[in-house]
């Protein structure tokens, strides 16, 4: 019975978001203030049928419901209680429910955060975000219900959960990672809306930043967190394998982290202003062709769950529908949006532009990489994969360029910039940081490695022209501290945010180049070094979990004779679907990581193993921690909040334009 | 020209050529990238040439799993149902590798015919048949509904 209530309450929140999707936007269409005002009690109550039938879905599994197919499936009765909570987005049916009560959430927020918006701009936003939650809902109760019955002869128990994914990392990645992909939903409704009413200002732009700030923020904590748990318990001793669904978010983070460059040149300059409604619009296609492809088994990776075709037919149709009638509209609207082109080529502008272009064409290039196989075997009929080494041949040059063009940006000033100020600002910076990339690396290495050199002369490049711009920013001021004072909270979330980027590039070169790994066979009492490191292989013991046996290794490491640390890897068998699990131990450091897999027993107790050590593996998720705090502290602007005392006077202008356009 | 015109067509210049130098590059990597994937009956019958790197799909044979007792080595067959290939990899197999599951392995055939992979890959929930390898089955000709079917119970 308890499990109809959730199917009933997903079945009203779908009425509700149908009329969230309908009313609010004719209102606004018409001037109806009060089909307007609609708008967010509707996205409350479509938030609160969501939530009670999502809690109905895990309190379905913590009670072994298993006449629920999608529990019977992904579920246990010896499966621990956290794991049975989070086993909701253990498949396809439940990950997708959380998806759509994510996207509610974020109608929630907005309805909250909106106080200062007109509202027939709520009440379009939150349409658009009405008419999507609609679709995702359809979706739900046409191909993947979550509240399935099995009838009449029940399971007696169920077939577990995946046993790679039993882990803390599948507590937080997944509702960390749709958060962050479907904020992007809110930025592209923001855009939509805009582009309905024609009044695409700056105004618009500022309202969404801090939108597009924290939804970039967490997907990129959502990301981070992804690589993080891959790395320790894939165990293949990588943090990024450029898999077909691990592509997508990155697809979708690269064309996020553009826009949120263009947005600051919108709101500041009124320039660039379809180009960045175009790049809402892709940000939000990539989040939607992420899930497709994850969901349609389109494609083949680690990810994939049980796949049906008609899935994939049903959101190809979304996706098309989404992006298809938003380019139209956007084609529609885009000569309303005359940008004055009020800039010099060496100008800020010039180098967001650079910026933009970069990342579109990295996230241009992830999307072909990923996509490429699908078509090749289209047009061929063979069956091709493409591997990491075309995504590094890419991603490395132009992440360089990248870097390089963000030791200038910040330097320069809108509309036009000399070059001569330049060369006077950072010839010496220049200068300093290739002193520093050549010099350092060689001292402590002992050797000429050009990785490193080149590394650490772009991660100077950033941290020197970064300091220089504060010192220049403050020199004007009575003391350094008031000038310090005086900067604002998105100059100060922009350093951080780059500051990370910093990190992130030291801690991806310093890992690939590095890393050391031996596959060796160890009998009890024997060891071996890697790198500069010794382990020694003392024992095995058995073990015995809640839903697991097996066996846990002890290994000493020891550097030049001083004992470090124990390493205890296991090897579990679970219970119920009898599949092997590798818990590789890991001693975690701020400049290198040790870890240990084991493989399987062979003769006399020897184990297989892996073992490696990975220099500044943590420089790459703390890089990211730094980016989200960075995106996070720059949402929090106070000129944010201050927004309706200036839309009031830019809406008299935008009125007078319209008739403009109009007449 | 007016100034503003100039500096647009300067803009739209400098695009233009970064793109199609993203562009080249990006076809140029992808070209140099692509790894040719392959049936155990395409192998057998000698399509592939020793020492080219490709991909196999198939299921690993029933009964062919054999491991070293001395070394890392382990060897298996990946099977369509209908030729088989010999497998040879020094390293731990993932977690999910089982006799009668769909795998993809990565590697290169030496001049005794066997696959020396330097990467095996299995899938991660054990009901779903990956593409490649179900374009295999169906090469030689195996339903593959049941195939799943019976991985299922």
């Amino acid at each position: 019975m308890i499990p109809e209530l959730g199917q009933f309450s997903l079945i009203l929140a779908f009425c509700l978001s149908i009329l969230l999707g309908s009313i609010p936007l004719v209102g606004a269409a018409k001037g109806n203030q009060l089909w307007m005002s609609l708008a967010r009690p509707l996205s409350a109550g479509v938030f609160v049928f969501l939530a009670i039938s999502i809690l109905i879905l895990a309190y379905a599994f913590v009670a072994d419901d298993f006449s629920v197919q999608f529990v019977a499936q992904h579920s246990n009765t010896l499966l621990p209680t956290r794991y049975k909570m989070t086993a909701v987005w253990g498949g396809h049916e439940g990950s997708f429910l959380l998806w759509t009560f994510m996207l509610s959430g974020w109608m929630l927020a907005v309805s909250i955060y909106s106080k200062s918006l007109p509202i027939d701009f709520v009440a379009r936003v939150l349409g658009v975000l009405g008419i999507l939650c609609t679709a995702y809902i359809l979706f739900m109760l046409a191909t993947s219900n979550p509240f399935d019955r099995i009838v009449p002869l029940p399971p007696q128990d169920g077939a577990d959960l995946n046993s790679a994914l039993q882990d803390i990392g599948f507590i937080i990645h997944p509702p960390t990672l749709y958060m962050g992909y479907v904020g992007f939903s809110v930025v592209f409704a923001f855009a939509i809306a805009a582009l309905l009413s024609g009044r695409l200002d700056a105004a618009w732009a500022r309202w969404s930043r801090p939108w597009a700030n924290v939804s970039w923020a967490i997907l990129t904590i959502g990301i981070a967190l992804g690589s993080w748990w891959a790395y320790y318990e894939l165990g293949w001793g990588g943090w990024w394998a450029w898999d077909p669904v691990e592509n997508p978010p990155l697809i979708t983070w690269l064309f996020g982290t553009a826009l949120i460059h263009s947005l600051a040149v919108t709101e500041k300059r009124g320039v660039f202003k379809s180009w960045t409604v175009l790049l809402a619009i892709l940000a939000f296609s990539g989040s939607l062709l992420g899930t497709f492809i994850t969901r349609s088994g389109l494609l083949t990776s680690v990810h994939a769950f049980a796949s049906d075709p008609s899935r994939g037919v049903f959101i190809l149709g979304i996706l098309g529908l989404a992006i298809g009638g938003s380019l139209i509209l956007f084609a529609f609207r885009a000569p309303l949006m005359k940008g004055n082109f009020g800039f010099d080529l060496v100008s800020r502008e010039i180098f967001l532009l650079t910026n933009n272009v970069i990342l579109v064409v990295a996230s241009a290039s992830v999307f072909l990489g990923t996509l490429f196989p699908m078509f090749y075997q289209a047009i061929t009929d063979d069956l091709i994969s493409i591997g990491p080494p075309y995504f590094n041949a890419i991603f490395i040059p132009l992440m360089t360029l990248l870097v390089l063009v963000l030791g200038v940006g910040p330097m320069c000033r809108w509309k036009k910039t000399s070059i001569s100020y330049l060369i006077e600002q950072l010839g010496k910076v220049a200068l300093a940081s290739l002193a520093i990339g050549v010099v350092l690396p060689t001292i402590i290495l002992l050797q000429v490695s050009w990785v490193a050199i080149v590394a650490v002369t772009l991660a100077a490049w950033i941290v020197l022209s970064m300091l220089k711009d504060m010192a220049n920013k403050t020199a004007n001021k009575v003391t350094r501290l008031a000038g310090l004072r005086a900067l604002s909270l998105s100059y100060y979330g922009m350093q951080a945010a780059h500051f990370g980027m910093v990190l992130m590039l030291i801690g991806v070169a310093f890992t690939s180049e590095f890393s050391e790994e031996k596959s060796v066979l160890l009998a009890p009492g024997e060891s071996i070094d890697v790198g500069s490191y010794n382990f020694t292989f003392n024992d095995t013991q058995a073990i015995t979990g809640p839903n697991y046996v097996g066996n846990q290794a002890d290994f000493s490491v020891s550097k030049n004779g001083n004992g470090l640390s124990n390493l205890n890897p296991e090897r579990r068998i679970y219970l119920a679907t009898g599949t092997p699990s590798t818990e590789m131990a890991i001693d975690a450091g701020f400049l290198r990581d040790l870890f240990v897999t084991l493989g399987e027993e062979k003769e006399n107790s020897a184990w297989t193993m892996t073992i490696y050590v990975k220099p500044f593996i943590r420089w790459i998720w703390l890089g990211a921690i730094f980016m989200a705090f960075g995106g996070t502290v720059a949402a929090g602007d106070k000129r944010y909040r201050r927004v309706r005392e200036r839309y009031l006077k830019r809406e008299e202008q935008a009125l007078a334009t319209n008739l403009q356009v109009a007449s | 020209m007016k100034p503003h015109r100039r500096k647009r067509l300067a803009v739209v210049a400098f695009i233009a050529v970064s793109l199609s130098m993203a562009t080249g590059l990006t076809l140029f990597a992808l070209s140099q990238n692509i790894d040719l994937f392959y049936t155990p009956t395409q192998v057998a019958g000698g399509e592939v040439n020793i020492g080219q790197q490709i991909r196999i799909g198939g299921m690993v044979k029933e009964g062919s799993y054999e491991s070293a007792n001395d070394t890392m080595r382990v060897m298996f067959s990946a099977t369509d149902y209908v030729n088989e290939v010999p497998i040879q990899f020094d390293g731990i197999l993932p977690d999910l590798f089982r006799e009668g599951q769909g795998i993809v392995v990565e590697g290169a055939i030496d001049s005794n015919g066997l696959f020396v992979a330097s990467r095996v890959l299995a899938k991660h929930d054990e009901n779903y048949m990956s593409n490649e390898v179900k374009a295999a089955m169906e090469a030689a000709g195996v339903n593959t509904e049941n195939q799943s079917a019976l991985a299922e119970y």
